[in-house]
C-alpha cells in the first residue's frame, strides 16, 4: 500500500513563489501524471514528494506519515529522470545493481532480482554494455528497469520520454502503461504533453504557476473543465472560445462580441442575465450549417485525408478551428456558416475563468 | 614505425616542401634545439670525467685520455702524440709537467727521461663513458636513502593532495550552502599570495607541530592546493546533478556518491592533477630546504645543492645525480602526458 497526500505544499526559492499551496490525494495503485506548461512546478512538486527538493511549508504523507524529514534515500521512492541519469562509467547491470548494493542484498540475489527484470524490458542482452552504447530507448528502459528492480513502493517519472524521438515515445508510453498494469504500484508521472496524460493517466493533475487547477480523471478533465485554462490545455485540438454577453433580458441568449447572437441551454449552468462569459466550443462540435448562427473567415484548410480541419478566424478576430470528419471542399478564403451542438458547451465566466456549470 | 616516419616528413599538400613547409619546420626544429640540448648536453656531460669537465673549449661528446703503466712508476701514466720537435711522430707518456716544459718517458725505453714543451704534443684520446660518475653516487653517497625520501613525499603528498582536493572541490561544485562563494573565492585568493610571504609563518607552524625535520612538515602543508580545488571543481561542475540525484534515491550515501560516482567521473581531471602534484613535488625545492636539515632526510634535490660547495664543487657527481634525478619525471610525464591534454581539454566542458 503506499498512498500519497499532499497538504497545503508550498516551495519557494528566495522571494518566489513556485509553489503556491497544493492539496491532493494520490490513492495506491494510481497512475497520476502531473501536467501543465514548462515552468509551472510540476517537476519540482515531483521532487518535493521525492525528498531531493526541500519543502518550504505543507506535509507530504506517504501512507499517512509524513515524510517531510525523512530523506529521499529512505522513502522507499525510485524515480526515473528526464536526461535517464544513468552512470556513464558503470556496465547496465552495475546500473541495475547500484541500488541493492547500497541495501546490503546479498549478491545471489541481485543477480537474480537483475536477471528478473533485465528480461522483463528486455534489455538482457545489452547488460555488458555502458550507457553510451546505447540507444536513447535503450536508455530509457535501462533507467526504467533501475527504478524497477529496487522493488520501490511509488515510481515518479519526470518527463522521462521527452527525449526520444514521436514514434518511440509511443512505444514507450504503452510500455510503462503496461508496466503499471502489471506491478500495480503507485506511480507518478510529471509531462507538459497532454496526450501522454490522457492515454496514461487514471488521475490528472493540471498544474499552472504553482496551483492545481483540477484533479481528476481524464475524461473528467475534458468533458468538465473547472476552468478556462483546464478546458484549453487537455484536448486537441484546441478548444474554441468566443467571448460575449447574456442577453440581458433571456439568459438563453448569448450575444458574442461580433454581434452574433448563439442560444445557450438554461439548465446546465448558472450564469445571470448580462454577465460577461466566454463560450468555449471543442473543434469537433463545429460544423458547416447553411443555417448556422456563426461566420468564419476560413483562412487555411489541412486535410489529412481521413479528418480534415479548417482555420479560421469570426468577424472580429477571434481565431476558430473546425474538426471534419472525412474529407471537406472548403478551400481558404471562403465564408462558411456554422452550428454547434448547444449540449456540448462549455460557458465561463469571462472575468475569473471559472467553469459556469452547475 | 612508417607511420611515425610519414608524420614526420608531413607536407602541406602531402605532395613537395612549400614555402610554409620550410618555415614550420625551421621553426619546430629550432623548438627541438632549444628545449632538448641543454638535455642532451647535460646527460653527455655527466658521463665525462672531472678533468674532462675542466677542459677548454670544452667537447660535446666524453673522452678519456689514454694511460699506460709504465715499468718503475707506481701510477699510470698519460699517452700523447709528439706533433713538433726532436720526437714528432712518437707516442710517448707523461711523468711530470713543469710550466709549459713536460717530462716524458717512451713506453717502449723507460729508463729514460725526455722533455719537451708542451705545444709539441696533443693527447692520446677516445671517447669513453665516465660510468664511475654513476657507481660513486651509490658508492660515496647515500643515493638511494634520498631517492627514497623524494619517492616518499611525492607519492605520500600526491595521494593525501588529490584525496582532500577532490572532497574540497565535491563540495564546492555540488552542495548548496551559505558562504559557498565566499570559500570558493577565499581558495582563489589564496593564489595571489606567493610562497615565499607565508614561508615564515608556515615554518613557525610547522615547527609547533613538531614536524621540522621530518618528512610530515614537507607533507603536510602542501597537502591543499588551490590550483587543485579550482581545476576539479570546474570539471566537477559539468557532472549532472541528476546522476546524483539518481544516485541519492539508489541510497547511496554521499560518501558514497564520492567515492563511486564523483571520483570515478573526475578521472581525466585527478589524472591531470596527479601528474602536476608530482612534478610539483619532485622538483620542489624551497620548502624542503627549509624544513629539511639533516642529512639523512635530504630530498634529492636538497642532495643535488650539497654537491655544490662554497670552494669546490664536484661536477661529475652532481651532473650524474641530475640526470637521476630527472629519470623517474621525465618517465612519468612520457606515459601520462596524453591524459593532461585530453584532462585539460576536457575539463572546459563537454
Amino acid at each position: 500500500m503506499a498512498s500519497i497526500t499532499l497538504r497545503s505544499l508550498r516551495k519557494s526559492f528566495g522571494a518566489a513563489d513556485v509553489i503556491k499551496g497544493i492539496d491532493m490525494e494520490i490513492a495506491h495503485g494510481e497512475f497520476c501524471v502531473f501536467v501543465g506548461p514548462s515552468g509551472c512546478g510540476k517537476s519540482t512538486l515531483l521532487r518535493m514528494i521525492s525528498g531531493l527538493e526541500p519543502i518550504s511549508d505543507g506535509e507530504v504523507m506517504i501512507d499517512g506519515h509524513v515524510v517531510n524529514a525523512i530523506p529521499a534515500a529512505d522513502r522507499g521512492l525510485a524515480m526515473v529522470f528526464q536526461s535517464y541519469a544513468l552512470y556513464p562509467h558503470m556496465t547496465v547491470r552495475q546500473n541495475l545493481s547500484f541500488g541493492l548494493e547500497n541495501i546490503q542484498t546479498p549478491r545471489a540475489e541481485i543477480r537474480r532480482k537483475v536477471d528478473e527484470v533485465a528480461t522483463m524490458l528486455q534489455i538482457d542482452p545489452l547488460l555488458d554494455r555502458r550507457p553510451k552504447d546505447l540507444s536513447g530507448g535503450q536508455r530509457q528502459r535501462v533507467a526504467i528497469g533501475r527504478a524497477v528492480v529496487r522493488e520501490p513502493r511509488v515510481f515518479l517519472f519526470d518527463e522521462p520520454l521527452s527525449n526520444l524521438d514521436a514514434e518511440l515515445r509511443v512505444d514507450m508510453r504503452g510500455e510503462i502503461s503496461a508496466l503499471h498494469k502489471r506491478l500495480g504500484n503507485t506511480m507518478i508521472y510529471v509531462t507538459h504533453d497532454q496526450v501522454e496524460a490522457m492515454t496514461m493517466a487514471d488521475k490528472i493533475a493540471v498544474l499552472r504557476l504553482g496551483k492545481l487547477e483540477q484533479f481528476g480523471a481524464p475524461l473528467d478533465l475534458y468533458n468538465r473543465p473547472a476552468n478556462l485554462f483546464v478546458a484549453g490545455f487537455i484536448g486537441s485540438p484546441k478548444m474554441n472560445f468566443m467571448t460575449g454577453k447574456v442577453h440581458t433580458a433571456d439568459p438563453s441568449l448569448l450575444t458574442l462580441d461580433t454581434g452574433e447572437e448563439v442560444s445557450i441551454p438554461v439548465a446546465g449552468f448558472r450564469h445571470t442575465t448580462g454577465q460577461p462569459v466566454t463560450l468555449g466550443v471543442r473543434p469537433q462540435e463545429l460544423q458547416p450549417d447553411a443555417n448556422g448562427a456563426l461566420h468564419i473567415n476560413v483562412r487555411a484548410v489541412e486535410q489529412l485525408g481521413s479528418d480534415s480541419y479548417l482555420y479560421g478566424a469570426l468577424a472580429d478576430g477571434t481565431r476558430l478551428t473546425v474538426h471534419n470528419p472525412g474529407q471537406t471542399r472548403v478551400a481558404a478564403g471562403e465564408i462558411v456558416p456554422l452550428s454547434a451542438n448547444p449540449a456540448s458547451f462549455h460557458l465561463f465566466d469571462t472575468a475569473s475563468g471559472m467553469a459556469l456549470r452547475k | 614505425m612508417s607511420r611515425t616516419w610519414q608524420f614526420l616528413t608531413a607536407t602541406r599538400g602531402g605532395t613537395r616542401m612549400d614555402w610554409t613547409d620550410w618555415v614550420s619546420y625551421s621553426y619546430l626544429f629550432l623548438g627541438v634545439f632549444l628545449m632538448f640540448f641543454p638535455v642532451v648536453w647535460l646527460v653527455l656531460s655527466s658521463f665525462k670525467t672531472e678533468a674532462d669537465l675542466q677542459r677548454y673549449p670544452p667537447t660535446f661528446l666524453p673522452y678519456q685520455q689514454d694511460t699506460i703503466m709504465v715499468e718503475g712508476y707506481d701510477a699510470p701514466l698519460q699517452l700523447f702524440l709528439m706533433t713538433g720537435g726532436e720526437f714528432e711522430g712518437q707516442v710517448l707518456a707523461q711523468i711530470r709537467r713543469v710550466g709549459i716544459q713536460a717530462q716524458m718517458v717512451d713506453p717502449e725505453n723507460p729508463g729514460e727521461r725526455l722533455r719537451t714543451g708542451i705545444d709539441q704534443r696533443e693527447p692520446v684520446q677516445r671517447v669513453a663513458l665516465a660510468t664511475e660518475n654513476y657507481t660513486e653516487l651509490f658508492e660515496r653517497f647515500d643515493f638511494m636513502r634520498y631517492f627514497w625520501n623524494s619517492t616518499f613525499i611525492t607519492i605520500t603528498a600526491t595521494l593525501i593532495m588529490l584525496l582532500v582536493n577532490a572532497m574540497a572541490a565535491f563540495a564546492l561544485s555540488k552542495y548548496q550552502f551559505r558562504g559557498r562563494t565566499a570559500v570558493l573565492l577565499l581558495v582563489i585568493g589564496t593564489l595571489m599570495i606567493p610562497q615565499t610571504v607565508v614561508l615564515v609563518p608556515l615554518f613557525l607552524i610547522v615547527t609547533e607541530l613538531g614536524m621540522f625535520n621530518s618528512l610530515w612538515g614537507v607533507i603536510i602543508p602542501g597537502a591543499a592546493t588551490p590550483t587543485g580545488v579550482f581545476l576539479l571543481r570546474q570539471y566537477m561542475i559539468t557532472i549532472p546533478d541528476e546522476i546524483l540525484d539518481a544516485a541519492r534515491m539508489d541510497k547511496a550515501s554521499e560518501w558514497k556518491i564520492f567515492w563511486r560516482i564523483i571520483l570515478p567521473l573526475s578521472a581525466p581531471a585527478i589524472a591531470v592533477l596527479a601528474i602536476l602534484a608530482i612534478m610539483w613535488r619532485w622538483n620542489d625545492f624551497l620548502w624542503p630546504l627549509i624544513v629539511l636539515t639533516r642529512t639523512e632526510n635530504f630530498t634529492l634535490q636538497l642532495a643535488l645543492n650539497s654537491f655544490q660547495g662554497e670552494l669546490q664543487t664536484d661536477w661529475s657527481s652532481l651532473l650524474a645525480m641530475t640526470v637521476l634525478t630527472l629519470l623517474p619525471i621525465a618517465a612519468v610525464f612520457m606515459f601520462l602526458q596524453k591524459y593532461i591534454a585530453t584532462g585539460i581539454a576536457s575539463t572546459g566542458g563537454k
